[in-house]
């Protein structure tokens, strides 16, 4: 039986996990399976251990992302948070996306460096309470359903930030 | 990847880009977003009292194809009845600019405006009657 990612880093399944241990047990699994330590080792055992440190790459990037490790979480529980058949949300949550759009393209004509970063401590407010919210919804309150929300948005913020993150380096060159 | 013809014409001039007045009791706002992308959708839609669509504006915060389907669905609505606005498939919009099939769920996007901006516009009819 395959182990599911917690499991392969020894974690508890839930939100709010410790980064520090997630951190250690990937660069341990990581250099466990190094290639490095397989030079002479059979062919069979070379292959499984080049799919570990793959499996374990895997994980350890969804598990790091507060986005993903909710979408994942969701996931064992049987959930597809996200779907592309799905474009249903709150109204006011895709005019405050629109108004944060438009802000950002303004500023990035402007080359306007001051907004673009005034914007982005503004998301990761809105970021950081999502996820307060999601370390309740998954791993106090169990509800799915409230937590399958709070994991669309966060995937929304995530690529906001990204865009504008770009728009900033593009602008610093 | 390579877009195709239509999906560069459409995003390179965009159609009805902009707003109607969202007060406008005969006009219709329909909102959808895609978190796997992070696409933003806004499509609005003026209708007679005969319920024939007038006008259609669009803004899309999103990749080519969201772009595209946006600015077609707004020259297709135009003479449109409500109805008939309501019936479009994606398909008919992933067809029309050949989307590959990374690119559907730009054309979901575009038909769940549609019907987000039709039940919005219903929703404001019925309120108007009860008024």
């Amino acid at each position: 039986m395959s182990l599911n990612y917690f499991e392969l880093f020894g974690l508890e399944p839930i939100f709010n996990i410790e980064l520090a241990a997630l951190e250690s047990n990937f660069r341990k699994i990581q250099s466990e399976s190094h290639p490095d330590r397989f030079v002479t080792a059979p062919a069979a055992e070379k292959l499984s251990a080049m799919q570990q440190a793959t499996l374990a790459n895997e994980a350890y990037l969804s598990l790091k992302n507060p986005a993903n490790r909710a979408k994942y979480l969701l996931e064992l529980q049987g959930i597809t948070a996200i779907s592309e058949t799905n474009t249903a949300m709150p109204t006011d949550f895709l005019m405050q996306q629109m108004e944060w759009r438009e802000a950002t393209e303004d500023a990035v004509s402007a080359k306007d460096i001051t907004a673009l970063d005034s914007l982005l401590a503004e998301i990761r407010v809105e970021a950081k309470s999502l996820q307060d919210s999601l370390t309740s919804l998954l791993d106090v309150q169990k509800d799915y359903t409230a937590a399958t929300d709070a994991t669309r948005k966060l995937i929304f913020i995530d690529k906001v930030s990204e865009d504008i993150n770009r728009a900033i380096e593009q602008i610093d060159i | 990847m390579a877009y195709s013809d239509k999906v560069l014409d459409h995003y390179e001039n965009p159609r009805n880009v902009g707003t109607l007045d969202k007060n406008d009791p005969n006009v219709g706002t329909g909102m959808v977003g895609a978190p796997a992308c992070g696409d933003v959708m806004k499509l609005m839609i003026k209708v007679n009292d005969s319920g024939i669509i007038e006008d259609a504006k669009f803004k899309t915060y999103g990749c080519g194809s969201a772009i595209a389907s946006s600015s077609l669905v707004t020259e297709w609505l135009k003479g449109r009845t409500i109805e008939e606005a309501y019936a479009i498939k994606n398909s008919e919009i992933a067809e029309e600019l050949a989307l590959p099939p990374v690119k559907i769920h730009c054309s979901v996007l575009a038909e769940d405006a549609i019907k987000a901006a039709v039940a919005d516009i219903k929703a404001k009819q019925a309120a108007k009657v009860t008024a």
